[in-house]
């Protein structure tokens, strides 16, 4: 337990700004990728290099913050040297946890380094307790993601019966599949999250300026359009707007953004450990705003959980920064399952 | 080459789920899983009927396994699970909560795994794999470069025909395409028997709804590569059931059979539902 108290802002950093934003701005723990397509957010230009990882790391650690290295998509086997050397490397780089999802990179990292910690990706689509007990009897994860498909009763339920730290996403851009269960974007443009670290790849996206407006298409499939003067958000599958039961609707989910603001008591009295934000595709300026409404709203309600409300000041500055300027509690919430 | 029949992944009426497996009872098939994969909720059979349905295909000469639920989130859904796996029964695992409770008696690994690698198909082996169906985005080439890292006796199944399970949500988009949710969905799944089929803005077949679960429109249909599979080494092949009249389910089961018997040219009928048959691996690209 460190000393800003039981739950820990996890802010993510694809780049050394965005880190030095995060560290500068109150996380408690940054995560990272490298530059090597093994992890989930392996997008053009983003990531680290094991130099600036190092740079990095020295940063955060002299300003006691801890950074995770996430190493999560699911290794082919021709990939597979690849995966370990980079365990390996984020070892050198003094990483203080590896996140990973593979069970056999699992196996490799808690063999090879039984003392750095290993935290459980939410691309393992861990959502119960019992599961949970298979990669901490196996491969003695310290904690886990839990994917956005619990409310929070059952993220309550889910820790107590659980031996492992449990970490939830608080804001950011809303998976609405389980997490390493999702193939959508495999089914259209051949490249996923599991075996790519990719959803709707950059270089898959065409945007088509017609009269009527805005057509976007992944690999050639109309995934959306916009009228005039619409916004247009990036085109992911899952928030695309297609014809369904007879009408066009967002068939799946809307442009939205997760946002926990308004349920942090709850998540704290249900023991949750770690808050994560997602975005490590974001910019600097993007992480330490979001780091530093979070790490105010988290700071108040763990001085004060029975009377804490969200600060209009800080739930107008998360509001700015969500997608389609608008967001949900997600799965945390019942009906909106 | 080995055949068989993977579960159900509708919801289909209860008279219309026995006759199904009645006449699976004379089908050129070697194995049938059982039982539900996308939501717990759908109660039409309850195990006693899947046990009863078990008990009359392994008369049959039917391997008979049961598979579990993909997403595992309440309790009682732990539960029940649970209770399968005490059965003396083979399980299908889709979820490492499977994995956990069969506490070493033999499995099917179920292509909600996610095996990408022979650490991890070796890892599941020694914990009690003894078949892995292949996760439904790796391609043959990747199929292939396991194949190459089994442990001795693995069999390898891959899902040769059927629309392919792609994706699973806590929402269930049956229900919110009608306007409704989760917890007062109706079963309206139901409705849809082959699934709910989303079209692009172009009229263009994409995805195939199905409570929680995401489909793809298309089926796949890799009956063109049965020989290329088993030179590679794939040891069955699953045939995914849909009620689709105009391909009638019999009549694919047995083109299969006649493909897995090495005869050429066999006559599976045209696919009737949209989106028409894809051949894997993943994809067929663009719109």
């Amino acid at each position: 337990m460190d000393e800003r108290g039981p739950i820990e802002l996890v802010c993510p950093a694809g780049s050394l700004p965005a880190l030095h934003a995060a560290v500068d701005n109150g996380a408690d723990a940054v995560y990272l990728g490298f530059r090597d397509g093994l992890n989930a957010r392996n997008f053009p230009g983003l990531n680290f290099t094991a130099a600036d990882a190092r740079s990095g790391i020295e940063y955060a650690h002299g300003r006691g913050v801890r950074v995770f290295v996430a190493l999560n998509v699911y290794p082919r086997p021709k990939r597979w040297a690849a995966a370990t050397a980079a365990v390996d490397a984020a070892v050198e780089a003094g990483a203080d946890a590896l996140i990973l999802a593979d069970a056999g990179l699992l196996g490799y990292a808690a063999q090879t380094y039984p003392q750095v910690n290993r935290h459980l990706s939410v691309q393992a689509s861990a959502s119960n307790w019992c599961a949970l007990e298979f990669y901490r009897q196996h491969f003695g994860i310290r904690r886990a993601v839990l994917p956005r498909v619990l409310s929070v009763a059952q993220v309550r339920r889910v820790i107590e019966r659980s031996g492992v730290e449990i970490e939830v996403f608080g804001f950011g851009s809303l998976c609405i599949m389980v997490e390493g269960r999702c193939a959508l974007s495999a089914h259209v443009t051949g490249e996923s999250p599991n075996t790519h670290g990719v959803c709707s790849p950059a270089h898959a996206v065409r945007w088509q300026e017609l009269p009527s407006g805005r057509q976007v298409r992944l690999s050639g499939v109309l995934i959306d359009e916009f009228a005039p003067g619409e916004a247009a958000g990036y085109p992911t599958l899952c928030k695309g707007r297609f014809e369904a039961n007879g009408s066009i609707m967002h068939a799946l989910e809307e442009p939205t953004s997760l946002n926990v603001l308004d349920i942090l008591p709850q998540l704290l009295t249900a023991g949750v450990r770690a808050i994560k934000v997602e975005g490590r595709q974001r910019s600097p300026a993007y992480v330490a705003q979001v780091t530093r409404a979070l790490r105010a709203a988290l700071d108040a309600c763990q001085r004060d959980p029975a009377g804490y409300r969200p600060l209009l000041t800080h739930a107008a500055a998360l509001e700015r920064l969500t997608e389609g300027r608008t967001q949900t509690l997600g799965a945390y919430s019942r009906p909106w399952q | 080459m080995k055949l068989s029949v993977g579960p159900l992944l509708y919801y289909w009426e209860r008279a219309e789920v026995f006759e199904f497996y009645r006449a699976l009872e004379r089908a050129p098939v070697e194995c049938v899983y059982l039982g539900e994969v996308v939501c717990a909720k759908r109660r039409a059979l309850k195990q006693s009927d899947w046990a009863a349905i078990a008990e009359d295909l392994a008369a049959a000469g039917k391997e008979v396994i049961f598979t579990t639920l993909a997403l595992m989130e309440a309790e009682s859904e732990l539960a029940a699970l649970a209770r399968v796996v005490a059965g003396n029964v083979t399980i299908e695992a889709n979820d490492m909560a499977a994995v956990q409770l069969a506490g070493g008696k033999p499995f099917v690994a179920g292509p909600h795994l996610n095996v990408y690698n022979g650490q991890t198909l070796r890892l599941l082996g020694a914990l009690g794999a003894r078949r892995w169906v292949v996760p439904l985005e790796l391609d043959t080439a990747a199929i292939a470069e396991l194949l190459g890292e089994r442990p001795q006796g693995m069999e390898c199944e891959v899902f040769a025909y059927g629309r392919m399970p792609l994706a699973f949500s806590a929402r269930c988009f049956s229900a919110r395409v009608r306007r409704t949710n989760k917890d007062d969905c109706g079963f309206v799944c139901a409705e849809d028997r082959d699934g709910l089929t989303v079209y692009t803005r172009e009229r263009k077949p994409l995805f195939a709804l199905n409570g929680v679960q995401t489909q793809s429109a298309q089926v796949r249909n890799l009956i063109g590569c049965v020989s290329e599979l088993e030179a590679a080494g794939v040891g069955m092949l699953r045939l995914s059931p849909h009620s689709n009249a105009a391909a009638p389910f019999a009549e694919v089961i047995e083109a299969f059979a006649q493909a897995a018997r090495g005869e050429q040219a066999p006559r599976c009928p045209p696919s009737a539902l949209p989106g028409g048959y894809c051949f894997g691996p993943v994809l067929e690209r663009g719109g």
